[in-house]
C-alpha cells in the first residue's frame, strides 16, 4: 500500500519516463490461442486502464502458446485444446478455461435464409466425409422437408491452418460419427476427406460467402457480423437450438469440470438448449512459478477479469464463465507454487 | 620539402590501416552471409532430423498428411510449389518482355518515366494484399468468367485439354499462378528493363543504320547483349514464386489431396503449408515434418539457382566458341 502510493506520487510528479517504467514493472506477458485474443486484448486494456498493470498478450496459434509457457518464456499460454491431465502433470503446468465460445455452419445457397436449415451431427459427417455430396440429397431432403433444396453440388469448406476451430469441429464429428473418428479423427489439423481450405475464420467466411452451394465452419462472431446463414444443429437431447449466447452457456452448464483438471470439451453436449459445438478456451502457467510475482500478477489479472469482464466477452460474442467454474478455477490456483513450495495466489 | 614528403609518407601509412580496416570488414560482411547460410541450412537439418529419420526418402513422394496419424509426405505442396511457379513464369515472362521491350525502345519518352515508376510501385505492395484482393475481387472473376472461357477454347484442345477441366471454383493452381505471376512482373520487367537500358547505343543505331527493324535490333542486338541479366532477372522472379507464402495461401485451396493434372484443381505449396499449419503444430513429428518442407524449399531454390549459373557459364563459353 505505501509502496503503491509512494508510486503513485512518483508517478504524477515526475516525467512520463519514470511512469512508463513504473508501468512496466508489472508487465505480463501471456502467449497463445487466436481464438480468445479479441476478449484478452479488451481486457488487457480496461485491466490497465483500472490498474496501471499491463499484460501483453501474442496470439500466435494454441500450438505456440503451449510451447512458450513450457520453455518460460511468457507467464501464461493459452491453447484452444485443453492438455490432458497426465499431460499437464508431465509438462509442470496448470490450466483453467479462460472464456466460452461457440461455432456455428454457414452455408451459401440463395433462398435459403438463416436458422432455416436444420442438420443432424451424422449427415454433417456424411458431408465432411464426402459421401453427401448434393444440397438435395435424400438425408437433407427428409430433414427439411419444408425447404426447396437445390440439385447443387456442395461445395465444402474448412479451414486450412491448423487451430482450435478445427479441433472442436473435428472433435465433435468424432463423438457423432464413428466412421469419421476411425476415418479422420480429430486435432487443430487433420487430412480432410474433401473440401477447400480457407485460411483462418476470415478465409473461410471469405470461401461461403463467394461460393455459391458452399457450407463452412466458422467462430459465431464471424457468421453473425458476416451476416452469413447458418443452420440449426441436433443436439445430443435431439434438439435443434438456436446458436447463440444462451445455447453455449447452456453447454457450459451441463459440464463436470471438477474431474480432469478442467481437460473438458464442451461438444455434443447433454441438455436440451444445449448447442452442440460449443468450446471454452484455456489458460496455462508453470505449476513452480520462475518468477511468483508474475504468475501473481497474471492471475490478478483473470480475477479481475472474471470479476469485471462478462459485459465485454458479451459483447465479443464469447459467453463468461459461470460463476460455479470460477469458484473452482480459485481453488485451482492453490497449485501454482513458488520455488519453495509457497502459493503464489493469496485470494486477493 | 621534406615535410611534405613525410605527410604523404603518414597519410599514405594512415591509408594503409583504413584500408586494412575496411578489407576486414566488408569480408566479414561477406563471411556472415556465408555464415548465415550455413547456420539456417544446418539448424533447418537438424529441426527436420526427427522426420528425416522417420519418414526417410519416402517423405519425398508420399502424398499423405494426415497430423492425427502422423504420416506426413512432402509430394502435393512440391507439386504445387513447382507448378504454381512454372505457370507463374510462363505467364509473367512474355509480358514482362513486351513491358521492358516497349519502355526501352517503343514508349516516347514522356511516358518512360511514368511507366518505369509504376511498375516499379507495383513491386512494392506487400503481398497480403495480393492476398486479399486476389480472394475478394480477383477469385470470383476468374470462376464467372475466365475459367468457363478456358474450358472452352484450351479445354477443348487434346493433350493439352485435361489442364482446364472440372468445376469453376475460383480457389485452384491456376488462380494462384496467375495471381503470382502479377505479383512477379514488376520485378522480372524492371530488371529487363535496367539491362535493355545498358545496351551501347552505338550497337542500336548502328544495326538501324544498316536497316535492321526494331524486332530485328530487340532479337538480334539488345537480348544476346543482355542476356545473363534477363535471365538474372527471370530467376529473381522465379525466386519470388517459389517463396511466395501469403497470396498462394489464400487462393490454392490448400488441399494436401491429388485429385489430377488440372489447374482447376486446388492444392497446397510448401510456403503455404508452413504458413498455416506451423503455429498449431503441436507433436514434434508434426513440427520436424514442416522443417523438412522448409529444408526441401530451400533445395529446391538452391539447384534453380545453381542450374541457371550453370546455364550461364555454358552460354557464355558457347560464345566464346563461336566468336
Amino acid at each position: 500500500m505505501k509502496f503503491k502510493l509512494l508510486n503513485k506520487i512518483v508517478a504524477t510528479a515526475l516525467t512520463g519516463v519514470v511512469v512508463s517504467f513504473s508501468v512496466q514493472a508489472a508487465s505480463v506477458t501471456g502467449a497463445g490461442a487466436t481464438f480468445p485474443a479479441p476478449i484478452y486484448g479488451k481486457w488487457a486494456d480496461a485491466y490497465q486502464k483500472a490498474t496501471k498493470n499491463q499484460i501483453n498478450y501474442q496470439s500466435i496459434g494454441s500450438g505456440g502458446g503451449i510451447k512458450q509457457v513450457e520453455a518460460k518464456t511468457v507467464d501464461f499460454g493459452a491453447s484452444d485444446m485443453p492438455l490432458k491431465a497426465e499431460d499437464l502433470e508431465k509438462k509442470g503446468l496448470v490450466q483453467f478455461p479462460a472464456v466460452i465460445g461457440g461455432e456455428v455452419i454457414a452455408y451459401n445457397l440463395p433462398g435459403i435464409k438463416s436458422a432455416e436449415m436444420r442438420l443432424t451431427g451424422s449427415v454433417l459427417a456424411d458431408i465432411y466425409l464426402g459421401k453427401i455430396v448434393k444440397w438435395n440429397d435424400k438425408a437433407l431432403v427428409d430433414l427439411n422437408p419444408k425447404l426447396n433444396l437445390p440439385d447443387q453440388a456442395i461445395a465444402v469448406v474448412r479451414r486450412a491452418d491448423g487451430s482450435g476451430t478445427t479441433f472442436l469441429f473435428t472433435n465433435y464429428l468424432s463423438k457423432v460419427s464413428p466412421e469419421w473418428k476411425t476415418k479422420v479423427g480429430e486435432g487443430t489439423a487433420v487430412q480432410w476427406p474433401v473440401g477447400l481450405g480457407g485460411k483462418g475464420n476470415e478465409g473461410v467466411s471469405a470461401f461461403v460467402q463467394k461460393i455459391p452451394g458452399s457450407i463452412g465452419y466458422v467462430e459465431y462472431a464471424y457468421a453473425k457480423q458476416g451476416k452469413m446463414s447458418y443452420a440449426l444443429l441436433q443436439n445430443a437431447a435431439g434438439n435443434y437450438p438456436l446458436p447463440d449466447d444462451t445455447t453455449f452457456k447452456a453447454a457450459a452448464a451441463g459440464a463436470d469440470w471438477t474431474k480432469s483438471a478442467f481437460a473438458e470439451i464442451l461438444t455434443n453436449q447433454a441438455g436440451k438448449d444445449s448447442w452442440p459445438i460449443t468450446g471454452a478456451t484455456f489458460i496455462l502457467m508453470q505449476k513452480v512459478a520462475d518468477k511468483p510475482e508474475q504468475s501473481l500478477e497474471a492471475l490478478k489479472f483473470f480475477d479481475w477479469s472474471f470479476k469485471n469482464g462478462d459485459q465485454m466477452a458479451l459483447d465479443l460474442d464469447y459467453v463468461p464463465l459461470p460463476d460455479s467454474l470460477v469458484k473452482l478455477i480459485h481453488a485451482t490456483w492453490a497449485n501454482v507454487k513458488d520455488s519453495s513450495g509457497k502459493a503464489v495466489w493469496t485470494g486477493k | 620539402m621534406s615535410t611534405g614528403q613525410e605527410s604523404v609518407g603518414s597519410s599514405a601509412k594512415k591509408g594503409v590501416v583504413a584500408d586494412l580496416i575496411f578489407f576486414n570488414l566488408t569480408r566479414f560482411f561477406a563471411i556472415l552471409v556465408l555464415l548465415l547460410l550455413g547456420g539456417t541450412m544446418a539448424s533447418l537439418l537438424i529441426g527436420s532430423w526427427p522426420s528425416i529419420q522417420k519418414f526417410g526418402w519416402g517423405f519425398l513422394w508420399s502424398g499423405e498428411w494426415n497430423p492425427p496419424m502422423e504420416q506426413f509426405g512432402a509430394m502435393i505442396p512440391i507439386y504445387g510449389t513447382l507448378v504454381t511457379s512454372l505457370v507463374a513464369l510462363l505467364i509473367a515472362v512474355p509480358v514482362s518482355f513486351g513491358i521492358a521491350l516497349f519502355l526501352t525502345e517503343l514508349a516516347p519518352t514522356w511516358m518512360k518515366r511514368p511507366l518505369g515508376i509504376a511498375i516499379e510501385l507495383l513491386a512494392g505492395i506487400p503481398s497480403i494484399v495480393y492476398g486479399m484482393w486476389g480472394l475478394l475481387v480477383f477469385t470470383p472473376i476468374f470462376s464467372a468468367y475466365v475459367q468457363p472461357a478456358l474450358a472452352a477454347t484450351l479445354g477443348q484442345v487434346p493433350i493439352i485439354g485435361g489442364l482446364f477441366s472440372g468445376a469453376f471454383l475460383g480457389i485452384s493452381i491456376l488462380c494462384a499462378s496467375i495471381v503470382l505471376a502479377i505479383m512477379i512482373i514488376p520485378f522480372i520487367a524492371s530488371v529487363m528493363r535496367d539491362v535493355f537500358d545498358v545496351t551501347p547505343a552505338m550497337l542500336k543505331e548502328s544495326a538501324y543504320g544498316l536497316g535492321a527493324t526494331t524486332w530485328e535490333v530487340v532479337w538480334r542486338i539488345v537480348l544476346p547483349y543482355t542476356k545473363v541479366g534477363v535471365i538474372g532477372g527471370i530467376m529473381l522472379g522465379l525466386g519470388r514464386a517459389l517463396g511466395e507464402t501469403m497470396a498462394v495461401t489464400f487462393l490454392i485451396g490448400n488441399v494436401n489431396v491429388f485429385a489430377g493434372f488440372s489447374l482447376f484443381l486446388p492444392g497446397n505449396s510448401i510456403a503455404s503449408a508452413l504458413a498455416n499449419e506451423f503455429a498449431e503444430a503441436e507433436s514434434e513429428i508434426y513440427t520436424s515434418s514442416l522443417i523438412e518442407l522448409g529444408l526441401i524449399l530451400f533445395f529446391i531454390t538452391f539447384v534453380i539457382l545453381s542450374l541457371s549459373k550453370l546455364m550461364l557459364l555454358h552460354m557464355s563459353r558457347q560464345q566464346g566458341r563461336s566468336s
